[in-house]
């Protein structure tokens, strides 16, 4: 018998509308989704079909159109910039693109100090802070010494990434938002970083929603698996299910469009 | 008896950057194409795939040098020719290459028509816009593209149709060889499988002899080609047909890359993927003896100091290590029973 | 850093255009130091003194005399002092005179004067010489001898006792003086303008000047288009919405005719540089808080931007940390061209009449304005007008030099 799972973050008929009149785009249409504690889960859709929208209704970064969130039951508040901060204590995330995620004016130094002041550490002894950076560098195999004092940009795009999973580990939020962390990454250091991330999660024992255009990723990583067409989810369930399975068309379009190592990759289908 | 379309020995080119410094980007690297096949190359970002590209197309621009090697292009060895010589006669008649993000390199502000029209009054004097547009118009048809297309400008295009527009112009001229470097990295499955299928449609219905297709996902690659190279740091570690390569890889840094695999078929999900710790090495000063040592977990002491020889596997397969296939495969296994 | 000033200093643009400012600066700086006169000084009695070295003819009595046989010195002298009228009289006798026309060159000083003295003869009479014309001729004919005559010229002083004259020196034709010996001579390169005042030291105190108002101006309007651009971009909103409303009621009312009317209201007396500057700097803030606020906007949705505020840190900080880094190289190029375009305003200002008030220090709008009310372009006096355009057109030029040079290296798509 499974002890009940806690509800961390749920989404209630959340819609988002960009721009006015006829440039209007429905980004995000009705959707509802529960996340429960420790689970990984992933999103799927081309792109273009709202992911990254919802992902940043999610992590509070943009306002919904329409619907509501709920943090740990109750309803979300995040009015105000030291309700946000709490927030975001909780809840983290990863982009898509490693060069643009950094500021190309601070050094690595500033990234990771960053996240042990939010998490209280403001006032740690210098040699504490600097034990706790190495730590957290070397969770994800990159050594403090050689980073310390460079910028981001004089990293590999994998580096990048890993180093953004050392600011998770360092912040230890209960919910990880991962957008697309791999698909800019070349496919070797893709396994490192899926590795380093799951790793983590074990670690500490945090949600992750894994956004991914690659179906097989989303296979891989998580437990439950949300298709994802223009906006809105067309098909979800346990990833076996849905991608052993697929009842909706798109999911089965979206696997057949992938090419496979052991299946014939039919290309009369398109 | 097969022709071979393309032949590359020992070629090595390097970069002199703004700094006077160099970088090795391709080391001795040989290669063959025979008429009617394909030609995979593999690698992580950075190992050279693009270089070697442009430098077995004879295309020394600075920054890019050639060093030393022979090219042989359908016969013709181009090695050693002035580069503005090889643009006018070779590029696109013999080789055509299609760029990374060829398709947002194209200028905004002309329209896709005019882009064939530069290309074909290049290479022929006489001939009247008329004429061009027709021709362009049954290219299109054949491959399967709307002619509208030509009179759209590649902003009003998606990304797949501006692709497939790209790689339709670039054998324009029937080129005897066409490499796609990696053609299908920004699209969308199904953009990428459409382009896929076109330059399969290519290569069957004869508009080109060989490809050679560049892209770090296998999958993809395993898919689209015949043969499979797998570079590293500038050099070949490995050759052999794809499916050898993808099922039974015998150099460390290629068994590596296809542990890295990922895609949705059962038993996937039970599969650990291997992950290949640390980075390449910088190639401004690459190392001396196995590029790989660095990272490679079965490194001997003599890997780091002498010029490590390939090796035959037989049936024209070749690896670059120290230690013969049957250790290596000896170790594999020895792996698999302890997981 | 380093690195991108070297590239800075690797484009060929900046690096003109930098030596070219260099120069003007260090002239500016330099020149007051050599030459400490106070700009708007006049010393001249008169108008519009031509460029050249003015030796003071006083001194040059009591400078020793030295005497050099130099070939050709007479006819130069006399055919410096025989005008073209004197020269077509002349022609005219000697043609009545039956000499063929063509055979007369009256450019030719000596062959002139040679035919002349030959053949004049105060007698003769031609048809339809009057007397009048008679008397002219012989009266021209007696300058002419004058001219050749070699006798001394003699200087005289009153004496204080008889009150007659009494010689002091002679000065022989073949006397020359070292200008070096001569106490007082001042060099005008650029002669004097309307006023009687040196036009190069009135330049460069002009120049110091106009900088200065470009210096301001842009600092103003940047620093306001700046914050405005900052804050409306980042914020968004209803923030955005009121500043937008306001910078469209600039856009739609050209600045240059703001300008006008707030400098004619503001009156000519209260009208200093300074405030003329703050004018300009308050008139063209515009464009730089719309490219700034547009630059903002597309940067506010970057990743790096979310990251900072996930990572907790306020408007304040993100907005100084993390969006001006990336926008400050475009407004360093912004303030380059708000300099050169304040310097511009100015000077169209002061054409106009509605400059700086006239009493304290030149501008080169200034300058200019002086130099069309005297009307120097119709008279020709081109040194008074043509080194002001000169100079303007120079700074515009070596400020868009270097903003040019400055984008190739800044902007990606510029970049090779
Ligand atoms: N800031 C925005 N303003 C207007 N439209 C937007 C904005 N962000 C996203 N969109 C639109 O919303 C849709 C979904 O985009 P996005 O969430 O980025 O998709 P995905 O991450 O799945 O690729 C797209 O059509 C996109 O053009
Ligand atoms: N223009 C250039 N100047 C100097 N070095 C370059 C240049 N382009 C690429 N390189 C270097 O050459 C190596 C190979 O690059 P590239 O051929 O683009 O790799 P790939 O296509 O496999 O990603 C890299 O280490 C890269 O840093
Ligand atoms: S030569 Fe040595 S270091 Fe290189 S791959 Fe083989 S075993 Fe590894
Ligand atoms: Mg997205
Ligand atoms: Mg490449």
């Amino acid at each position: 018998m499974t002890r009940e799972k806690k509800l961390y973050l749920s989404a209630k008929g959340v819609t988002k509308i960009f721009g006015l009149g006829r440039q209007k785009t429905l980004a995000v249409d009705n959707v509802d989704i529960d996340l429960y504690e420790g689970e990984v889960v992933s999103i799927v859709g081309e792109s273009g079909s709202g992911k990254t929208t919802l992902s940043k209704i999610l992590l509070g970064l943009i306002s919904q159109t329409e619907g509501e969130i709920f943090f740990q039951g109750v309803k979300r508040d995040i009015n105000s910039h030291a309700k946000k901060r709490e927030y975001w204590k909780n809840i983290q995330a990863i982009f898509q693109d490693p060069f643009s995620s950094y500021n190309i004016f601070n050094k690595i130094d500033t990234v990771l100090l960053d996240c042990i002041n939010m998490r209280g550490g403001r006032y740690f002894p210098r040699e504490k802070k600097i034990e706790m950076m190495t730590e957290a560098c070397s969770f994800v195999n990159l050594k403090f010494e050689e980073l310390t004092n460079k910028y981001p940009f004089e990293l590999s795009g994998g580096q990048m990434q890993r180093l953004m999973i050392a600011r998770i580990f360092l912040l230890q939020p209960k919910i990880l938002l991962a957008d697309e962390p791999t698909s800019m990454i070349d496919a070797c250091s893709r396994a490192t970083i899926l590795d380093e991330l799951m790793h983590l999660r074990k670690e500490i024992g945090m949600t992750i929603i894994f956004i991914t255009h690659d179906i097989g990723l989303a296979y891989y990583v998580s437990d439950k698996v949300y298709i994802m067409e223009k906006g809105r989810f067309v098909e979800s369930g346990s990833a076996d299910e849905v991608i052993l399975t697929p009842r909706h068309d798109y999911t089965k379009r979206l696997l057949s469009d992938v090419p496979k190592i052991h299946e014939e990759w039919d290309l009369s289908t398109v | 008896m097969t022709t071979t379309m393309l032949e590359v020995n020992e070629l090595s080119t390097k970069y002199i950057t703004r700094f006077r410094e160099d970088v090795y980007a391709v080391d001795k690297v040989s290669l063959k194409v025979e008429e009617g096949k394909s030609l995979g190359i593999a690698g992580e970002s950075g190992c050279g795939k693009s270089t070697l590209a442009l430098s077995l197309m004879g295309y020394y621009f600075p920054p890019l040098h050639y060093t030393s090697g022979d090219i042989i292009i359908n016969g013709k060895n181009i090695s050693g020719l002035n580069p503005d010589h090889v643009r006018k006669t070779i590029l696109g008649k013999e080789i055509a290459y299609i760029p990374q993000a060829a398709m947002n390199a194209l200028n905004p502000t002309r329209k896709i028509i005019h882009f064939i029209e530069d290309v074909i009054l290049e290479h022929e004097m006489y001939v009247n816009k008329k004429d061009i547009y027709e021709r362009a118009k049954k290219l299109f048809e054949t491959l399967g593209l709307p002619p509208e297309v030509l009179q759209r400008y590649p902003v009003e295009l998606s990304g797949g149709m501006k692709q497939r527009t790209v790689i339709a112009i670039s054998v324009l001229l029937l080129p005897k060889v066409l490499i796609a470097d990696e053609p299908s990295s920004a699209l969308d499955v199904t953009s990428q499988k459409m382009v896929i299928k076109m330059l399969k449609h290519l290569m069957e219905a004869g508009f080109i002899s060989s490809m050679i297709f560049i892209t770090h996902e296998l999958p993809l690659l395993y898919n689209v080609v015949d043969d499979i190279m797998v570079m590293y740091a500038g050099q070949i570690v490995e050759k052999g047909t794809s499916h050898e390569m993808v099922f039974d890889p015998i150099h460390p840094y290629s068994k590596g890359l296809m542990g890295s695999i990922i895609v949705p078929e059962e038993g996937l999900r039970d599969v650990k993927l291997t992950a290949i710790p640390g980075v390449p090495p910088n190639l401004k000063k690459p190392p001396a003896g196995c590029r790989f040592a660095e990272r490679c977990k079965f490194v001997r002491p003599e890997c780091r100091v002498i010029s490590v020889p390939y090796r035959e596997a037989g049936n024209g397969r070749v690896y670059r290590c120290i230690i013969p296939e049957a250790e290596l495969r000896e170790a594999y296994s020895r792996e698999e029973r302890t997981k | 850093m380093k690195h991108t000033l070297q590239q800075i200093f690797r484009s060929p643009n900046f690096v003109v255009g930098f030596s070219i400012f260099a120069v003007i600066i260090l002239t500016v700086l330099i020149y007051p130091m050599l030459i400490p006169d106070p700009p708007l000084k006049i010393i001249a009695q008169g108008t519009f003194f031509e460029p050249g070295i003015y030796v003071n003819t006083y001194d040059t009595f009591s400078a020793p005399a030295y005497t050099l046989k130099l070939e050709g010195a007479d006819s130069k002298r006399i055919a410096s002092k025989l005008n073209d009228e004197d020269r077509l009289a002349m022609q005219k006798w000697l043609v009545g005179f039956g000499i063929p026309e063509n055979e007369i060159d009256i450019q030719n000083t000596e062959a002139l004067l040679d035919l002349w003295n030959t053949n004049f003869d105060p007698s003769k009479r031609f048809q339809g010489m009057t007397n009048a014309d008679r008397n002219y001729y012989i009266r021209l004919n007696n300058s002419v001898q004058g001219l050749l005559s070699t006798a001394p010229a003699i200087i005289a002083a009153t004496d204080e006792t008889t009150g007659g004259l009494v010689e002091t020196d002679r000065v022989q034709q073949s006397d020359y003086i070292n200008v070096s010996q001569v106490s007082n001579v001042r060099i005008l390169p650029l002669g004097t303008d309307n006023f009687g005042r040196d036009v190069l030291t009135e330049l460069v105190a002009a120049t110091r000047v106009s900088l200065m108002i470009g210096f301001v101006a842009g600092f103003v309007a940047t620093l306001i288009g700046l914050v405005l651009g900052l804050v409306s971009g980042y914020v968004g909103g209803w923030v955005d919405d009121g500043i937008m409303f306001i910078t469209n009621i600039f856009t739609v009312i050209p600045s240059f005719v703001l300008l006008i009317l707030i400098s004619f209201s503001i009156g000519q007396d209260k009208r200093g540089a300074f405030t003329i500057a703050t004018v300009i700097g308050f008139t063209s803030w515009v464009w730089t808080a719309r490219a700034v606020r547009s630059q903002v906007i597309s940067l506010r949705n970057r990743d790096h931007v979310n990251l900072s505020k996930l990572s907790g840190h306020s408007i304040f900080y993100i907005i100084v940390n993390d969006i001006l880094p990336y926008i400050a190289s475009y407004v360093v190029m912004a303030f380059i061209l708000q300099i050169s375009s304040g310097i511009l305003a100015e000077a169209g200002l002061s054409i106009l009449g509605l400059g700086p008030r006239t009493t304290e220090v030149p501008t080169l709008g200034l300058m200019m304005n002086w130099a069309m009310i005297y009307q120097a372009h119709i008279l020709g006096k081109w040194w008074a007008y043509f080194p002001v355009i000169i100079t303007i057109a120079l700074i515009a030029f070596s400020m868009n030099l270097m903003n040019t040079g400055m984008d190739q290296v800044f902007n990606p798509a510029l970049r090779d």
